[in-house]
């Protein structure tokens, strides 16, 4: 069964139609690529996911996204965020410690007992490829990390909190070839026991990690299917000049 | 005129107009320690003002000053604090609150004595205080109330957007989120405004002048209830009002008060150096 499933959804922020008519499921255990040039509403779509869009001023929507079959405006605003861990742009570590920096989320939902946020700490850190990077100085704030580690860091706090899906923003606009890599074995291994969704400028690596790739232009979900046909044989046009490089 | 020439000139003029305020700084922090100092003695800060203020020390003065201030601090920082909150955090961009931010604007643009006028009908007549330590503080807490609101509202809102959204996107709340990461990112800042806010409370003469000043008062006040003297008003009795009052218990007295009021603000600078060194991001 899907995850997510959307149906002609519509945004505005006041007057700017972001997004128009998108309609699309999403499955469990899939990384999930989005593309599309800068303003084609890609970033928009995903935080309407963990509804981080309704924060922002003239914010209206119409149109319906459920999770699990259930409408998600209607839930728990603070539930679904657990549910539906978000990976920034930029590495966006928190002025804590490392060791504060993933246990901030457990603790925000009642996590107490110092054993257990360890535990927790750990297991991410491992799943996110920082662990061995990071085990001796666990209490040296998080801004003395380089910025690849940063984002693995990242990775590991939105963990903490036991996701079901993982949204990522494009989440290596910031970093080297190398960092990239790291964080791409991340999400591939990540996507074994979470639902991945990934906005990235990078074309290429849409077609490294994605099993499915959508293509949104000025705010429409122009296509979307698996990442093999989206790249050898698109239907539109517009999908094939993106990909090829001729536009973006 | 070439453009080498033109800099030179435009050099010199933003130089001496620099110049010209150290000067008058200078010139009064020097005058009052020359004069003040050969005044100040432990007998001076210690002892009760005798033969009508002609001799004696000022340290009933000083101990009304650091209640009058401790009494505003403790009103006026908890308003402003939360009030600052509501606004940069939860308060939606509308005609309301526009109003309510023009309003702490023109606030602070009050004069001093129109405070005082406002504290003694409000807490000396209506709420029946009377001239009292308590009216004295809520009077100076709703004068430097603008000060503290306006101080944490820059501080809340210097904390990056990004780390808001962060910890929403891990599911904290509007609430767990001002409380744990925006409230300790901001306090070096908020303190900041609040110790500036509680110099200007020390040396303000007019908002105490009708609602707690004595014009001589040998003991110290007993309760919140009781009238005290202040250094500001102090100076101005023993200046304009009691005939031949030496220059160094005049001098002095100045000096005692400067130094309260220039000792706080170097605790605020010290405070906002401080975090600027330790500053993340």
């Amino acid at each position: 069964m899907a995850k997510f499933s959307i149906r002609e959804l519509d945004i505005w922020f006041h007057q700017v139609h972001a997004l128009s008519q998108a309609s699309l499921e999403i499955e469990s255990n899939e990384i999930l690529s989005i593309i599309g040039p800068s303003r084609s509403g890609k970033t928009t779509f995903l935080r309407m996911l963990n509804r981080l869009n309704e924060l922002e001023r003239g914010f209206r929507m119409s149109g319906k996204v459920e999770m699990d079959a259930k409408d998600i405006m209607t839930e728990d605003r603070e539930l679904i965020r657990k549910k539906v861990g978000m990976v920034f742009a930029l590495p966006l570590p928190l002025p804590l410690s490392i060791f504060d920096n993933v246990a901030y989320g457990p603790r925000m939902h009642g996590v107490k007992s110092k054993k257990k946020l360890e535990e927790i700490t750990e297991d991410t850190l491992k799943k996110a490829y920082l662990w061995d990077e990071v085990k001796d100085r666990l209490r040296v704030s998080a801004f003395k990390l380089s910025g690849g580690q940063q984002q693995r860091l990242c990775i590991a706090r939105t963990l903490a909190v036991s996701p079901q899906v993982v949204l990522f923003d494009e989440p290596c606009s910031g970093l080297d070839p190398i960092s990239t890599a790291k964080v791409e074995e991340a999400m591939l291994k990540l996507k074994e026991n979470y639902t991945i969704v990934l906005v990235t400028n990078n074309v290429k690596q849409a077609a490294r990690v994605g099993d499915k790739t959508a293509f949104f232009l000025s705010g429409e979900l122009i296509e979307m299917g698996d990442t093999q046909k989206i790249f050898t044989a698109p239907k539109d046009k517009r999908t094939e000049d993106y990909i090829s490089g001729k536009f973006g | 005129m070439n453009s080498k020439k033109s800099q030179k000139i435009a050099f010199i003029f933003l130089l001496l107009a620099t110049l010209l305020i150290i000067v008058p700084v200078g010139l009064i922090i020097a005058i009052i320690i020359q004069k003040g100092l050969p005044g100040i003695s432990w007998e001076f800060l210690s002892d009760i003002p005798r033969k009508g203020m002609r001799a004696g020390g000022i340290f009933p003065a000083i101990v009304g000053t650091l209640y009058l201030v401790s009494g505003a601090i403790i009103f006026a920082l908890p308003i402003g604090l939360f009030s600052a909150i509501y606004l940069s955090e939860y308060a939606k961009d509308n005609f309301l609150t526009r109003i309510i931010k023009l309003a702490i604007v023109n606030l602070a643009g009050v004069p001093s004595v129109v405070y005082g006028l406002f504290g003694l009908a409000l807490f000396v007549v209506f709420f029946k205080f009377g001239a009292s330590i308590l009216s004295g503080s809520l009077t100076l807490g709703i004068m430097i109330l603008p000060l503290i609101i306006t101080a944490s509202r820059e501080a809340l809102e210097s904390v990056p957007y990004s780390f808001r959204e962060v910890s929403w996107s891990l599911g904290a709340s509007k609430w767990q989120t001002i409380r744990n990461i925006v409230l300790p990112n901001a306090i070096p800042g908020i303190l900041t405004g609040t110790i500036l806010g509680l110099g200007r409370a020390a040396g303000e003469t007019a908002p105490i002048l009708f609602t707690v000043a004595a014009f001589y008062l040998p003991q110290l006040p007993r309760s919140i209830f009781n009238q005290a003297m202040a250094l500001p008003y102090h100076l101005y009795v023993i200046s304009t009002q009691v005939p031949n009052v030496d220059e160094k218990i005049r001098y002095g007295t100045a000096l005692v008060l400067l130094t309260m009021v220039l000792f706080m603000n170097l605790i605020a600078v010290v405070i906002r150096y401080k975090f600027r060194k330790k500053k993340k991001w």
